[in-house]
C-alpha cells in the first residue's frame, strides 16, 4: 500500500503516541492519588499519636 | 513414586468406568461440533488447511471439559486435603492426573477421529494414518501436562468452571499451530508430509518444556 | 526499601525519553515504504519488547518466590506484570493504529509480534481474576507464582510458534519489525527502547514504593487500634 499523504498519517503517528502517553498520565495520576492518600491517612495517624 | 502415581491413575480410571462422564461427554461434544461446523461452514467435506483446523480446535476444545472434570472427584469429596494428609508425592498426583487425561484423549480420539474422516474429510484417512497418530500422541501428552497443571491451578478458584478454559487455550496456541501446520499437509487430496519435522520439533519442544515444567511447580500447588 | 534510587531513575526516564522523542521526529529518516506512518513502529514495538520483557520478568520474581517463600517477590513479580498488561492494552492498540495506517485494516495477522502479543495478553489478563479469586494471601500468592512461572515460559514458545506459522501463510521479504534497520533507525529505535525500558523500572518501583507504604500505613492502623480501638477512624 503507497504510503499515506502526511497529513493524515499525522493525524494516525499522534493517534498512537497520544494514546502512549495518555497511557502513562492516567497511571501516574492514579499513583499519585494513592500516594497523597496514603499521606494523609499518615498525617492523621500522627496526629492521633501526638494527642496521646 | 511411579507406584504411587499408578494407584491414584488406577482409581481415576475406575471412576471413570463406573461414572462414565468425561470420556463420553467429550466425544460427544467432538462430534457434535462436526456437525456444527458442517452448518456453519455449509460445507459436505474439508480438505487441507480447513479439515486441519476444525479437527485440532475441536479436539482442543473437547480437552477443556476433560480438564474442567480432572479434579472434581477431589474437590468433591474435600479430597485434595485428604490427598494432603497422605505423605505423597505430589509429583505422582501430577503424573496421575495429567495420565488419566491423556488416556481419556486416547479414548476420545479413537472415536473422534475416524469420526471426523467420516463426516467430514474429503480425502480418506488411510495415507494420512501412521503421521497423524505420531501428531496425536505429542499433542496428547502437551495437552495432558498443562491441562494437569491448569486443572490444578483453577482448582483452588471461585470461578473454575471459567478459569480452566480461558488459561488452557491461550496456553495451547503453540500446541494448535504445531499439530494444525503438521496436520494440514497431511489431509489435502494429495496427501503426504510436509516439513513434518519441524513441527514436530516444535511440538516436542514445548512438550519437554511443560512436562517439566509442570512436574517443578507443582508441588507448589498443593503445599499447605 | 524499593524508593532507593527512584529520583535519579525517573530524571534518567524523562531525558531518555525526550531524547527519543527529538531523535524520532527529527533525526530519523522517513521510511521508504510506509512513510510518516513508520514512526509508530519507534513507540508500538519498544512498548512490546518491554512488556514481554517484563512478562518474563514477572516469572523469574516468581520463581524466586516460591523458591525463598519471601512474599516481596510476589508483590514484585504481581507489579511486573500487573505494568505488563497495561503496556500490553497500548501495544494492541497502537499495533492496531499502526495495522490501519499501513495496510488499511485495524487488525492484521501479518506481524508475528502483534499476533503472539494478543495471544500473551489474552493469557495474562486471566492473572487478575485467578488472583484475586483466591481468597487465603499464602495460597494467592504461590498459585499466582506458579501461573506468572508458567505464562513467563510460555512467552517465547509463543512467539517462535506464531513466528513460524507466519512464515507460512504470510512470506515476507523484509519484515516490518525485523530485518535489517539502517543505522540512524537503528540508533533511534535503541535509545527508544531504553526510554521504554527505564520507564517500565521507573513505574515498578514507583508502584511498589506505593503499595509497601500502603501495606506499612495498614500495619500502623491495626497496632494503634489495638491500642486504642476508640480513637482510630
Amino acid at each position: 500500500m503507497p504510503a499515506l499523504p502526511l497529513d493524515e498519517a499525522g493525524k494516525y503517528v499522534a493517534g498512537a503516541y497520544v494514546v502512549f502517553f495518555t497511557l502513562i498520565v492516567v497511571y501516574v495520576a492514579i499513583m499519585g492519588a494513592k500516594i497523597a492518600r496514603i499521606d494523609r491517612q499518615l498525617t492523621e495517624l500522627n496526629e492521633l499519636v501526638e494527642d496521646e | 513414586m511411579i507406584r504411587t502415581a499408578a494407584t491414584i491413575l488406577r482409581k481415576d480410571l475406575r471412576i471413570e468406568l463406573r461414572v462414565r462422564e468425561s470420556v463420553p461427554a467429550m466425544t460427544l461434544f467432538t462430534v457434535t461440533v462436526y456437525v456444527l461446523f458442517h452448518f456453519g461452514l455449509d460445507r459436505d467435506s474439508l480438505d487441507g488447511e480447513l479439515a486441519s483446523g476444525v479437527l485440532w480446535v475441536t479436539l482442543l476444545l473437547a480437552s477443556v471439559i476433560g480438564v474442567s472434570r480432572l479434579y472434581a472427584a477431589e474437590r468433591e469429596q474435600g479430597g485434595v486435603d485428604g490427598l494432603l494428609l497422605a505423605p505423597i508425592d505430589r509429583t505422582a498426583l501430577f503424573l496421575a492426573k495429567a495420565g488419566a487425561l491423556l488416556l481419556f484423549l486416547v479414548a476420545v480420539e479413537i472415536v473422534a477421529v475416524p469420526a471426523f474422516g467420516l463426516l467430514l474429510l474429503g480425502p480418506g484417512l488411510g495415507g494420512a494414518l501412521p503421521e497423524l497418530v505420531v501428531i496425536l500422541a505429542l499433542g496428547n501428552v502437551g495437552v495432558a501436562a498443562v491441562g494437569a497443571l491448569v486443572g490444578a491451578l483453577a482448582a483452588e478458584t471461585r470461578a473454575r468452571e471459567l478459569t480452566a478454559p480461558l488459561l488452557l487455550l491461550p496456553l495451547l496456541v503453540p500446541l494448535l499451530i504445531s499439530c494444525a501446520q503438521a496436520t494440514e499437509p497431511l489431509l489435502r487430496p494429495d496427501q503426504g508430509p510436509e516439513d513434518l519435522g519441524r513441527w514436530l520439533g516444535l511440538l516436542t519442544l514445548y512438550d519437554v518444556v511443560f512436562v517439566l515444567l509442570s512436574v517443578a511447580v507443582f508441588d507448589y500447588l498443593l503445599e499447605d | 526499601m524499593y524508593s532507593k534510587g527512584l529520583k535519579p531513575l525517573a530524571i534518567a526516564t524523562v531525558l531518555t525519553t525526550a531524547g527519543a522523542l527529538a531523535l524520532v521526529f527529527f533525526y530519523a529518516p522517513l521510511d521508504a515504504d510506509q512513510g510518516f506512518v513508520q514512526k509508530i513502529f519507534y513507540v508500538h514495538v519498544p512498548m512490546a519488547i518491554v512488556a514481554l520483557g517484563g512478562f518474563v520478568a514477572g516469572g523469574i520474581m516468581a520463581i524466586k518466590h516460591l523458591r525463598s517463600g519471601d512474599p516481596s517477590w510476589d508483590l514484585r513479580s504481581y507489579v511486573a506484570i500487573h505494568q505488563s498488561i497495561i503496556l500490553g492494552v497500548g501495544v494492541l492498540i497502537t499495533g492496531s493504529i499502526w495495522a490501519r495506517a499501513s495496510w488499511g485494516h485495524w487488525w492484521v495477522w501479518d506481524e508475528p509480534v502483534l499476533v503472539s502479543f494478543l495471544v500473551v495478553f489474552l493469557l495474562y489478563c486471566v492473572y487478575y481474576p485467578l488472583r484475586f479469586s483466591i481468597e487465603d494471601p499464602d495460597r494467592q500468592a504461590r498459585y499466582s507464582s506458579v501461573f506468572a512461572i508458567t505464562a513467563g515460559a510460555f512467552v517465547p514458545l509463543n512467539f517462535v510458534a506464531v513466528r513460524l506459522a507466519e512464515a507460512y501463510t504470510h512470506p515476507r521479504v523484509l519484515s516490518q519489525t525485523g530485518g535489517s534497520l539502517p543505522g540512524e533507525m537503528r540508533l533511534t529505535f535503541l535509545v527508544s527502547l531504553l526510554a521504554m525500558g527505564l520507564l517500565f523500572v521507573t513505574l515498578w518501583k514507583l508502584e511498589l514504593t506505593s503499595k509497601h507504604a500502603s501495606a506499612q500505613l495498614r500495619r500502623l492502623k491495626r497496632r494503634l487500634a489495638d491500642r486504642r480501638p476508640a480513637a482510630v477512624a
